[in-house]
Formats: C-alpha cells, structure tokens, sequence
C-alpha cells in the first residue's frame, strides 16, 4: 500500500465521518422543528378557538369544552420558582463543603451519595411526598400556622385549605429535593475546576474560605454554576410523575395559599390525555403542551443571553 | 442404505420444522389486542390468561383509558376496544363500530368519619350532588342530619375527595349526581374529566382511597372493588325506590336488570329502577368494527367473549366484578349478527 492511496482512504473515512456528525446535529434540529410543526398543528383547533386567551383564562372545563391554561403555567412557574429557591442554595452549600471544607476521606462517598439521589425514579418521590412527606407537613407546618394566624387577614390566606399537604408548597419541595443533586454535581464540578494557583494565591494573602469562594471560584466558574442551575430548572418545569402526586390536581386561583391544591401543565397532561375525547379537549391539551414548550425554550434562552451579558461585563471589571 | 436413511430422517425433521413453523404462524394469526379502559383490566388480564391455558390462543390487552381505546379500535389498530363510556347508538354508526357490555361495576361513596362504621350514613343523590357542589360543607349540616338521625355528626368541614385523572369512574359518578342533581347538571355534567367545584384529586381509585382513609371528615367516591378490598367506609344511598341500598353484587345485578338492553346497549346503569337497585352501577363495554378488516380475528375475539361469559363468572366474581345476567348475555351474543 502508497502512502497517497492510504490518505484518500483516510480522506473517505474524513468525509463519511463529518457527514454523519453534521447529519447527527442536523438531525436533532430538524425533529426540534418537527415536534413544534406536530404540536401546533395538533393544537390548531384550540388556537383558534381560544388564541391568546388561552393564556388569560382560569376555566378548564371538559363538559362545556372550555379551556385556558392560566391555572396550569401557574402551578408550573410557581412550583419551579419554589424549588429553584430551595434548590440553589442547598446545592451551593453542598458544593462548597464538597470541594472546600470537607476532609478528603469524605468527599469521594459523600459526593457519590449525592449524585445517586439523582438516579432515583420521580415516581418514587411523588409516592414519598404523598404518603409520608404531605401529611408530615400538614401536620407539623400547615396546621400550627393555620392556628397562629387565624384571625389575621391576609396570613390566614396564605396558610388556607385542606391540610392534606398536598399543593404548590409541598410539589416545589419535592421538585426541590429532586433538582438538588443535578444543581449540586455540576457546581462541585465546576468549582473543582478553579485552578488551584488562583485559590492558593487568595489564601496565601490571607482570604477567608468564604471569600475565596466569593471572590476567586465563583466568578471564575460563574458560566457552569448558571447552566447547573438552567438544567435543574429545565428539569423541575418538565417534571411530572412527582408533581401529578402532590400538587392535588385542581384547576383553581381563587386562593394565594400555597398549602391550596394547585394544578401544572405536566400533571394536567399526565392526568386527562388517556381519557380526553377527540375535539377541542384533546386540542387544548396539546396547546397546552405547546405552551410548556415555550417556556423552557423562554428560559433557556434568557439564560444564554444572562450568560453573555455576564461575560461582556467581565471584560469592563477587569 | 445408510444415506437413505438418513435422508429420510433429515426430510422427517425438516417436515417437522415446517410443520411447527405452520403452527407458529397460526398461533401468532390468532394473537389478539385490544386496548382500553382501566378499570375492568385487571379481569380482562385473568380471563386472557385462563383462556390462553385452554386455547394457547394470546390476548394482549393494554390499559391505556377508555378515550385512548377509543381512538384505536377507530383507527384500527387494535382488534378492540374497551371503554367504561357507552356511545351513544348514533355516535357508533357513523363511526362503523359496535358495542356490548362485558361486565358490571359500581361507584360508591366512601367516608372517614371518627365512630361512623360502613353502612351507617345515609345519603341522597341530592345531598351527596351537593356537597360536590360546595354547597354543604359541614357534616353538622341540616340536610344530612335529618337522613341520620341517630349518628353524631362532627361539626367539621367536610373535605371532599375525587379523581384527578379523567376516567370512566368519574363519568359513571358525574353522570348519576347530573341525574339528581339538577343543579349539577346545569353547573356541572358529566364526563370522563369534569370542571370540579371543590375537592382535592386523587390519582387513580388508589389515589382517592388513599386520600379518604388518611383525611379525617373526607368523603370521595371509589370502585367497589377498593371499597371490599380496603374494608372502607360506604355510606348508603337512595335509590328510585327510595329505599336506602347497600353496595353489593345483588344490587349492581338489580341495576343491571332494570335496564332496557333490548333497545340499545347505550344504557347508563345510574338511578336505575328496582327497590334493590344501587343507584351509582355501570357497565364496561368492549368495541369492534362493524366492517373489520380482518374477520378471521374479530371472530377470535367474539370466541374469547363466547368463552368468559360461558366460563369466568367466578373469576369476575373473585375479582369484584358482577357478571351480567343471563338474559344480558343471550342479548349480547344476538346483537353480533351485525358484525360482517
């Protein structure tokens, strides 16, 4: 065999290659494209009918065949919003003790305990909020603060409704629960990447761990701390199976309490497709699953642009 | 000699391959599937697998809800289809299916009430469409005193349970309170997924029975099934006779017997006549193509039904299912003449 006859082969192989990694992105994309084709023509019935209102309206109602979707991107957004405000903090804290406090011998079993949490079923954790966590903080939060601000106007709202445990409070804790070990490895793996030169050099100038982590890790690892969090967001607005089981299930906004039961886009899917008849109501519940599709690429892309906006300033402070 | 032989013997297996091959591919023709509601699933799974022991004739049967079974047997995908929903005569023939009832079931109210046993509340149509109204909150209430004079009814709210996932369940309870409730009908009506006034979702007859049994003062509503199995508190209900009826095999046979199956097989077994009859009583039904494709399949799945009516009355017994009377079956079996 010539060396050049063994180059155009390599070449071949080159091309060939490039092809079906370019084919491979290109594909993602284009079923990207087909899903929203799919799902705005599945939804065009309810599109027309209900068009933006759909967004307006709290009524859901199968029967008369009238639906909006404002109960559902509530319960949704606001069972994120809880568990990202649980989440985050946790996850930093774990990170941080991971990578900076904690003596060697315990970093190793301790971070693989975490990332395994990850690997437990949703549905296990929905069965595990309704059975055991739901009536624990019935019992032992909804109940006393229900006593303590009987009589006072806008608290005794707040803390209103059945105390079954079951609502937006208890799903945004369990979605936190869930999205913690996802937040919690990527942020320990970032802020293990911070090169030990810039650390050593805080501490040596006599810096404390928290300024070190303040000053030197996180605005170096700041990127890869943000997309840790986007994706236990991305995962928290699309969770379902453990939300279906503890958000109660009930189209209504009459009430601000966060113990009320509560409805999300996913749990709605989850609950009605199987049995929803041809027409209108299937229609709407693919707008529906339009519309969280719309949000996560929402927030995914405000993320991005966070991230660049990050970044250009980074260049002025310096 | 030696090579004759065994030529012979290499033709005698190669036959004998051919020949199991033969019977493979006819038992895999006589696979059947079907797909469908939830709720009679479990029987359905029993029955196949004591008819496969006889027949070695396999029966896959998904669970998928009744709307979703719907949707296949009208796209033809599955050889049936099962729904907890009847429809209605007109709604079958324009899309070119038929249906029959398979079995009976009935939805009872539970409780869970500190000192009330099963059987002692009583509870009207009214009273029970009322209180899934919002309109009676409180077990102190007058309307429900006066039903149960002698009970000591707390003076707490009343935390109403029920489904969250659409299902036939729902629509056999929605449509009885839109029977006797007129308020509920208008408000209201019936379906498989309904715009609930009050009440926390329990996902799934599971859901619900879990949700009564931990929340004291709750009420919800259950297949019968779970209320045997789960030993729960049901309360009485009022029936067209007015008389107060406990859930049971009897009763769901008394509903069933009232009906008028010779006219149409859309019968909803609700606020049935007869002075044994439970009022909140349905039927599952099983759907086919009038015109199927493959006769040859629709046919095995007429046999499978020949044969569980013939021979799984104790099996849906067991399970908590009532059988259809006799008369019910004879109907059935007439009514697949239509089938060609």
């Amino acid at each position: 065999m010539t060396p050049s006859t063994s180059r155009t082969s390599s070449q071949i192989a080159d091309r060939v290659f490039s092809a079906t990694a370019s084919g491979a992105a290109w594909l993602t994309l284009a079923m990207l494209l087909g899903i929203l084709l799919s799902l705005t023509y599945g939804a065009w019935p309810a599109i027309e009918k209900f068009g933006f209102g759909f967004f307006s309206s709290a009524v859901w109602d199968p029967v008369k065949n009238d639906y909006g979707a404002l109960v559902m991107i509530y319960g949704t957004l606001a069972t994120s919003f809880i568990a990202l405000l649980i989440a985050v903090p946790v996850s930093f804290g774990i990170a941080v003790f991971l990578t900076e406090l904690a003596p060697n011998w315990l970093k190793r079993p301790l971070g693989t305990a975490i990332e395994l949490l990850a690997a437990i079923p949703s549905i296990v954790y929905g069965m595990w909020g309704l059975l055991v966590f739901g009536p624990v903080l019935a019992t032992y939060v909804q109940q006393p603060m229900q006593k303590l601000f009987k009589g006072i106007p806008f608290l005794e709202q707040f803390v209103s409704g059945a105390p079954v445990g079951l609502g937006i409070l208890s799903a945004g804790i369990i979605l936190a629960i869930m999205i913690i070990p996802f937040i919690a490895s990527v942020m320990r793996d970032v802020f293990e990447v911070t090169p030990a030169l810039l650390k050593e050099s805080a501490y040596g100038l006599g810096a404390t761990t928290w300024e070190v982590v303040s000053t030197v890790i996180l605005p170096y690892t700041k990127t890869g701390v943000m997309g840790g969090v986007m994706l236990g967001l991305g995962r928290a607005l699309g969770e379902t199976m453990a939300v279906t089981f503890v958000i109660g299930n009930m189209n209504q906004l009459d009430s601000p309490s966060f113990f009320e039961a509560a409805n999300s886009i996913t749990s709605a899917l989850a609950n009605e497709f199987a049995e929803a008849g041809e027409g209108l109501h299937q229609a709407s519940l693919i707008y529906l699953g339009l519309v969280l599709f719309a949000i996560t690429t929402l927030v995914l892309t405000i993320s991005k642009l966070l991230l660049t906006q990050l970044k250009k300033r980074e260049g002025k402070i310096a | 000699m030696k090579n004759l032989s065994m030529s012979m013997k290499t033709a005698a297996t190669l036959g004998l391959a051919s020949l199991g091959l033969v019977a493979a591919i006819n038992v895999q023709a006589q696979d059947i599937t079907g797909a469908g509601a939830s709720f009679p699933a479990p029987l359905y799974a029993k029955w196949a697998a004591d008819y496969n022991k006889e027949t070695n004739i396999k029966i896959n049967y998904q669970s998928v809800g009744s709307g979703a079974g719907l949707k296949q047997i009208e796209a033809k995908t599955v050889d049936f289809g099962a729904s907890d929903m009847p429809l209605k005569d007109d709604e079958l023939k324009s899309k070119g299916l038929v249906q029959f009832p398979m079995v009976i079931g009935g939805v009872v109210p539970v409780v869970n009430i500190k000192g009330i046993a099963p059987g002692q509340m009583k509870l009207t149509g009214q009273v029970l469409g009322d209180i899934y109204l919002g309109k009676i909150t409180k077990w102190s209430d007058a309307a429900i005193k006066t039903l149960n004079p002698t009970l000591a009814l707390p003076d707490e709210a009343i935390q109403v349970v029920r489904r969250a996932d659409g299902s036939g369940t729902t629509f056999i309870f929605t449509n009885y309170l839109g029977k006797v409730n007129k308020e509920w009908l208008d408000k209201v009506g019936a379906g498989t997924a309904v715009n609930w006034p009050v009440g926390a979702g329990g996902k799934g007859n599971e859901g619900v029975a879990a949700f009564v049994g931990r929340l004291p003062n709750s009420i919800g509503y259950v297949e019968y099934a779970y209320v045997k199995q789960n030993k729960m508190t049901f309360a009485l209900l009022q029936n067209t006779a007015n008389s107060f009826v406990a859930p049971d095999d009897l009763a769901f046979k008394a509903a069933a017997a009232g009906a008028e199956w010779s006219k149409s097989f859309y019968q909803i077994l609700t606020n049935q006549p007869g002075k044994d009859a439970w009022p909140i009583s349905g039927a599952t039904f099983l759907l086919l193509q009038a015109k199927p494709v493959d006769m040859a399949k629709t046919q095995a799945v007429l046999k499978f039904v020949s044969w569980s009516f013939k021979n799984g009355d104790k099996t849906a017994s067991d399970l908590e299912y009532v059988p259809l009377p006799a008369t019910v079956k004879t109907q059935v079996e007439k009514s697949w003449a239509v089938i060609k």
